[in-house]
């Protein structure tokens, strides 16, 4: 009796064994549902992060510039005349890349200096770098992380330790700068590392070093700074 | 009456008997890489919260049609479609945190303690106990992120969500919120944790001598 109650049991449980049919169909299934709901996440916040990296650019170019009410992009590219004639052209493209720079403007449209980006390998992983530039005075105006992942607490004072960030506004950019032990600080080129993070500090001064020394020979020739397009972007909305 | 009365003995058994981190020992890989700031810590809470409950909602109503051959992978569909919600809504609303969480919100996929669920509980029991269970098990991850976070934020920082407490004089912990911080304050919870859970046990054993010792002393003398 117990025996043929076994078998029979065996026997129901493998009928009852789904095929692999079964199996595909209810992983296609699941699979597709999933689909659907990542690709209307992703429409649904595409345009807030958009908004909001756009935005911390913004934020970002008006900071390093000092006085500066309009800001347009500009793009190192060839014009419409051919090859090996890149120059510096006003685009109105979202996004960025590497090859573009921002001018900013005062109130009446006056050309006042350039926010140049540059990256770099930091102690983690890239560090993202934008600083202001007055070709007219040869100063850096300041500078703003805008990506890194330095450890928190260390790493990270190369954006939250004002000091530092300070060390960069109104810096003669003659030649290059270096970054020194903290407290070592003796010429106008040289910037007081921070404790703990010396690496950062350092990664920091070498990006601005290697971006600058990319773009200061692409800039045009003062007096034939880039005029103000009519579309720019301002300081206190979007698009104008 | 008497399932209210379960039903919520699943979601309190999570909270403190069989908290996550402090009795399972589950999730440990976001549990000392996020907690460096108590904001961080909670944000983190939040989102295994979301994605926790509803993974376990969805596991529990469908586990009539999840063959169980292939069980493991529908939920990691299930859970990793709520991760990238999670992930998207947070770019999106809170780009300055997400940027601090970094890779380890993608990272809820592979939380232990979240499949475990699924796995142990979810799969086994209808809607309302696994909901229960969910809300039971995230709320105690969350205390114990919580718990870590603002002892590594307060030493390391000298600050707690953000807010400066000790002034300029205090010269803060550094290590705290590095990663052997992380361990330190970790390890130093599950001792405090075991201590205190020894201790209880003690004394309601304590309790319950005295009591049989009584209850023998009223049988003698009656």
């Amino acid at each position: 009796m117990t025996n043929t109650n076994e078998n029979s049991k065996t026997h129901s449980a493998r009928s009852q064994e789904p095929g692999s049919s079964r199996l595909i169909f209810s992983m296609a299934i699941a699979g597709f549902i999933s689909g659907i709901i990542i690709i209307s996440i992703y429409i649904l916040t595409f345009d807030t992060i958009k908004e909001n990296k756009a935005r911390e650019l913004r934020e970002a170019v008006f900071k390093v510039l000092p006085n500066v009410s309009t800001m347009q992009k500009l793009h190192f590219s060839e014009d419409d005349s051919g090859a090996d004639n890149k120059k510096l052209m006003v685009v109105k493209a979202d996004g960025m890349d590497d090859e573009m720079m921002f001018a900013g403007y005062d109130q009446q449209g006056k050309f006042i200096g350039y926010a140049i980006q540059g990256k770099g390998p930091g102690f983690q992983d890239t560090i993202h770098v934008l600083f202001g530039y007055l070709s007219s005075r040869k100063n850096i105006t300041g500078m703003e992380i805008l990506d890194s992942r330095e450890t928190p607490g260390l790493g990270d004072k190369i954006f939250k330790d004002m000091d530092f960030v300070g060390e960069f506004i109104n810096l003669p950019m003659v030649k290059n700068i270096k970054a020194v032990k903290k407290g070592k600080k003796s010429k106008d080129n040289e910037i007081d590392a921070i404790t703990g993070a010396t690496i950062s500090s350092k990664a920091v001064v070498r990006i601005i070093n290697k971006a600058f020394n990319k773009w200061s020979p692409r800039l045009p020739q003062q007096g034939n700074e880039p005029v103000l397009a009519k579309t720019v972007v301002t300081k206190e909305s979007g698009e104008r | 009456m008497a399932t209210d009365i379960t039903a919520y003995e699943e979601m309190i058994k999570g909270l403190w008997r069989d908290n996550p981190v402090f009795v399972q020992v589950l999730g440990m890989c976001p549990m000392l890489a996020v907690t460096n700031s108590a904001i961080n810590a909670v944000v983190m809470g939040l989102a295994t919260f979301f994605v926790l409950v509803g993974s376990s909602f969805l596991v529990s109503s469908f586990k009539q049609w999840i063959p169980k051959q292939v069980r493991i992978s529908l939920y990691i569909i299930i859970i990793a479609t709520f991760v990238t919600v999670v992930d998207y809504s947070l770019l999106a609303m809170l780009p300055a945190i997400h940027k601090e969480l970094g890779a380890f919100i993608p990272l809820i996929v592979a939380n232990c303690m979240i499949l475990g669920r699924q796995e142990a509980f979810a799969s086994k029991h209808n809607v309302k106990y696994a909901v229960m269970d969910a809300v039971g098990m995230s709320g105690g991850f969350m205390i114990a992120l919580f718990a870590l976070g603002s002892v590594r934020e307060i030493l390391g920082v000298g600050a707690f969500f953000g807010v400066d407490l000790f002034g300029a004089n205090f010269e803060p912990w550094v290590i705290m919120i590095l990663p052997p911080g992380g361990f330190l304050t970790l390890g130093l919870l599950l001792l405090f944790f075991n201590w205190f859970t020894e201790r209880r046990r003690q004394f309601l054993d304590k309790v319950a001598e005295a009591e049989r010792v009584a209850v023998a002393g009223v049988d003698k003398n009656g």
